[in-house]
C-alpha cells in the first residue's frame, strides 16, 4: 500500500514536473524545436487557406510565419495545425500551439476568462450585409422583415438578433452550418441578405454563380478586431509575438517593404534604424536577434505587402483597406514606437 | 415428279419478336403501365441528359486554372489540379512516394484477393495486409527511423489520412470486438460485468461526441504541457467506438451457435480458448460476415466524422478548398469527387465479404 503510494506521488510529480517544465519559456520551447506551432482555421479564404501544392496562405497564416521568420530565421519553420472554432482555445491553454492566429475576435471575455493574450490586431473586421441588388436596398436600416442567411454559433448570429432588436425591425434567420453552405443558401433565394464579417462577404460574393448580382451595404454593425493569441503568464513570449506585428506595421510607415529593406538598413532615420536593428538593442531586449525586423520584412515584408499580398485589391478576394490603412493614410492601424 | 416443297419458315410477326415484343411485355402491357413508362422515361431523359452533358460532354478535365472552365460543364480541372492536395493533404511533395509505396503495398495484398490466385497467396499476402502492412505504412509515413524524415501528423491528409483512419480502426476493432463478445458471454461476473459496461457505454455515446470530448475535453485534464498527439486521440476514439459496435455483431453470431457444438467441444476435453479458436469463433465469425462488412463500411464513412476536429481527411481537405475565391463555384464537382472515392472504396469492401462468404460456404446450415 505505501509503496503503491509513493509510486503514485512519483508519477505525480513526474507529471506535473513535465509540465512545469514545458510552461518554462515558449521562446526558448520554439527554439528547441526549431519550429513554431501555429494554429489556423481549417479554410478560410485569405486568411488561411491550402493552396493547390498543399502550402498553408493567407493573412493569418503570414502572421506566424513572421514569427518564425522573427524567432527561428526562416518564415518555413512553422507547423501549421488546423483548428475549428471550438477548440482553438483548447489547444493553446493545453499547450498544443505557440501561437492561435485564426480570426479570432477580441472581446473582454476572452481577454480575460481564457487565460489568453491578444497580442494585437492584424485585421480590423465587422459584420456586414450582403444583398441581391434586385432588391433595390441600400440600406441595413431598410431590412425589416427580410429573411437572413447566417452561421450557427457563432458571434454573427448574436450580433444580428441585437442590430435588429435595437432597431426594432423583425427577421427570420435561416441558419446554416458553414459559411459556404450560408452563400449557397443566399444564391438558391433561400434569404435576401447574407450576413458574415465583411473581409468573407467578399470572398463568399464570388462563390455565387453571378458575383455582379449581390451587392455589400454600406453599414458594418459590429467591430470585429482579429489578432494573434498567446497563452497568459508568459510576457516574454507575448512581447515577442506582439512587437513582431508592431515592427511589420511600423515597417510600412517608414517606407521599408521587401524589396528595399537591404538599402533602408543604411538608412539615416533613426526611426529606421531602430526597426532594423542598426541601431539599439530592440531585438535583444525581446530575446531575439538585433536585426530580427530584417528577417520579417525580406521573408515576409511589412504589413501592406501581407495584406496586399492575401487580402487586398489583386486578389479575387479584393478587399480595400479601409479601416485597416495606416494612421497616417486615414486608417485605424497605429503601432508604437520602437524606441 | 414435283415435289411438294414447304415454303421457307417466316418469322414470327414483328410485333412478337426482339425488343418490341420485350417491350410490349415489359414496359407496355397494360395502359397504366404505359403512362408509367412513359412519366419515367421522360423523367429520366429530362434528368440524365443533362446531367451527363454537364458531367461530360460539357465538361472540362485538363487545364490551367478556372478560365479553363466552361459555364456550362463541370469544371474537372479544378479536381486535377488539386488531386495531390486531396490524396496527401499537407504531406510534403518530395516525400509523396513514401506514401505512394504503401499505396502500392495495400494494392499488393488487397488487390489479389479478387483474383483467381491459389489460396496460399492469397492468404500470405492478406497476412501481410495485417501485420507487416500497418507497420510498413507507419514507419513510411511517419518517418524518423531508417534515416526517414519524420512527418507530424498535422501533415497528413486527403484520402491517404481516410485510409488510415478507417484501417487502423478496423483492424484494431475487430480483435476488441471478438474479446468482448466473448466477455460478455462469459461466466465470470467481473470480467461480463466489464464488458457489459464498456460495450453499452460506447454505444450509447455519438461518435461525434466522442472525437469531441478526445480534441476538446481531454487536453484540459491532463497537465499544461502533456499533450497526445490529435490523429492519435481521434484514432483511440475511433477505435473503442467501433469495438462496441463490432462485439455486438460477434456476439449475435456466437448466440447463433447451437449450444451442441459448445457441449461437442467441451467434450473434447478443450480447454476454453481452444475451444473458442478451434470450434465457436470459426463458425460463428462466418455467420456474422455480412454484419461485419456492414460495421466496416459504416466505420469508413464515419471517418469522415474527423472533420470536426479540424482533421483534413479526404472530405474536410476537398471542403477546405471549395472556399477558393480563385475557383467560382467548384462545390458540385468536390463532393462527386469524394462520393466517386467513397463508392469505390465501400463497392469493393461489400464485394469482398460476398466473395468470402461463397468462399467459406460450406453447405452447412444450421
Amino acid at each position: 500500500m505505501k509503496k503503491t503510494m509513493i509510486m503514485f506521488g512519483l508519477a505525480a510529480t513526474g507529471l506535473l514536473a513535465l509540465g512545469a517544465q514545458a510552461q518554462a519559456s515558449t521562446l526558448e520551447d520554439v527554439r528547441d524545436a526549431g519550429q513554431l506551432r501555429c494554429g489556423v482555421s481549417n479554410g478560410l479564404p485569405g486568411f488561411s487557406q491550402p493552396d493547390s501544392d498543399g502550402n498553408w496562405t493567407g493573412l493569418d497564416v503570414d502572421t506566424c510565419r513572421a514569427v518564425a521568420a522573427a524567432v527561428l530565421g526562416d518564415a518555413n519553420a512553422v507547423e501549421f495545425i488546423p483548428l475549428t472554432a471550438a477548440e482553438r482555445f483548447t489547444a493553446l491553454q493545453s499547450g498544443e500551439i505557440d501561437v492561435l492566429s485564426r480570426n479570432t475576435t477580441w472581446t473582454t471575455t476572452r481577454d480575460a476568462s481564457l487565460g489568453l493574450n491578444f497580442t494585437g490586431t492584424n485585421y480590423y473586421d465587422g459584420q456586414g450585409f450582403l444583398v441581391k441588388e434586385a432588391l433595390g436596398v441600400d440600406s441595413a436600416y431598410d431590412l425589416d422583415g427580410a429573411a437572413v442567411c447566417t452561421q450557427a454559433g457563432t458571434t454573427t448570429e448574436l450580433n444580428l438578433a441585437d442590430f435588429f432588436r435595437a432597431n426594432d425591425m423583425e427577421y427570420e434567420a435561416v441558419v446554416f452550418d458553414t459559411s459556404e453552405a450560408s452563400a449557397q443558401g443566399f444564391d438558391n433565394n433561400r434569404c435576401d441578405i447574407l450576413t458574415s464579417d465583411t473581409s468573407q462577404l467578399a470572398a463568399l460574393r464570388t462563390q455565387l454563380s453571378d458575383p455582379d448580382s449581390a451587392v455589400i451595404l454600406p453599414e458594418v454593425i459590429s467591430k470585429e478586431p482579429l489578432g494573434p493569441v498567446v497563452r497568459q503568464g508568459d510576457d516574454e513570449w507575448f512581447n515577442v509575438v506582439k512587437w513582431v506585428l508592431f515592427g511589420q506595421i511600423n515597417a510600412e510607415e517608414y517606407g521599408v517593404d521587401s524589396t528595399n529593406v537591404d538599402e533602408m538598413v543604411d538608412s539615416n532615420n533613426p526611426n529606421v534604424e531602430r526597426i532594423l536593428g542598426a541601431d539599439g538593442n530592440m531585438g535583444e531586449i525581446l530575446g531575439l536577434n538585433d536585426d530580427f525586423m530584417v528577417e520579417v520584412i525580406s521573408e515576409i515584408g511589412n504589413y501592406g505587402e501581407m495584406f496586399d499580398r492575401n487580402v487586398g485589391p489583386d486578389t479575387p478576394i479584393g478587399l480595400s483597406r479601409g479601416v485597416n490603412a495606416l494612421w497616417t493614410d486615414g486608417g485605424i492601424l497605429y503601432a508604437p514606437p520602437f524606441r | 415428279m414435283a415435289t411438294h416443297q414447304p415454303l421457307p419458315d417466316q418469322p414470327p410477326p414483328i410485333s412478337q419478336r426482339g425488343w418490341l415484343r420485350w417491350l410490349r411485355e415489359h414496359l407496355f402491357s397494360t395502359w397504366y403501365n404505359s403512362v408509367l413508362t412513359v412519366v419515367i422515361g421522360y423523367w429520366l431523359i429530362s434528368t440524365f441528359v443533362p446531367l451527363i452533358n454537364w458531367a461530360f460532354i460539357q465538361a472540362v478535365f485538363t487545364g490551367d486554372g478556372a478560365d479553363a472552365c466552361n459555364p456550362d460543364g463541370a469544371c474537372w480541372v479544378f479536381v486535377e489540379q488539386r488531386l495531390g492536395f486531396f490524396i496527401y493533404g499537407f504531406y510534403p511533395a518530395e516525400f509523396r512516394w513514401r506514401p505512394n509505396l504503401v499505396f502500392a503495398l495495400f494494392a499488393l495484398s488487397v488487390v489479389p484477393q479478387f483474383l483467381p490466385l491459389p489460396t496460399t497467396i492469397r492468404k500470405w499476402l492478406a497476412i501481410f495486409g495485417i501485420t507487416g502492412l500497418p507497420l510498413a505504412a507507419y514507419f513510411l509515413i511517419a518517418g524518423g527511423h531508417f534515416g526517414l524524415e519524420s512527418v507530424p501528423t498535422s501533415r497528413w491528409g486527403g484520402l491517404m489520412l481516410t485510409l488510415i483512419l478507417a484501417y487502423v480502426g478496423i483492424l484494431a476493432a475487430l480483435p476488441i470486438g471478438i474479446l468482448l463478445a466473448l466477455g460478455r458471454r462469459s461466466e465470470m461476473p467481473v470480467i461480463r460485468g466489464i464488458c457489459v459496461v464498456f460495450i453499452e457505454f460506447w454505444r450509447a455515446v455519438p461518435l461525434i461526441t466522442i472525437l469531441f470530448m478526445a480534441s476538446v475535453m481531454l487536453p484540459l485534464f491532463l497537465p499544461d504541457g502533456v499533450t497526445f498527439d490529435k490523429l492519435l486521440r481521434a484514432l483511440v476514439g475511433i477505435t473503442l467506438f467501433q469495438s462496441a459496435y463490432m462485439a455486438e455483431v460477434v456476439r449475435g453470431g456466437l448466440q447463433a451457435i447451437p449450444r451442441g457444438q459448445y457441449e461437442a467441444a467441451e467434450a473434447l476435453g478443450l480447454g476454453y480458448w481452444r475451444r473458442m479458436q478451434l470450434i465457436i469463433l470459426p463458425q460463428a465469425l462466418k455467420i456474422v460476415i455480412p454484419g461485419i462488412a456492414n460495421t466496416v463500411i459504416s466505420l469508413f464513412k464515419d471517418t469522415t466524422l474527423v472533420l470536426i476536429i479540424g482533421l483534413f481527411d479526404l472530405l474536410g481537405a476537398v471542403k477546405s478548398t471549395l472556399s477558393d475565391p480563385a475557383w467560382s463555384n467548384v462545390m458540385a464537382e468536390g463532393y462527386l469527387f469524394v462520393a466517386f472515392c467513397f463508392w469505390v472504396f465501400c463497392f469493393g469492401m461489400s464485394r469482398y465479404s460476398h466473395r468470402l462468404e461463397k468462399q467459406l460456404e460450406t453447405g452447412h446450415r444450421n
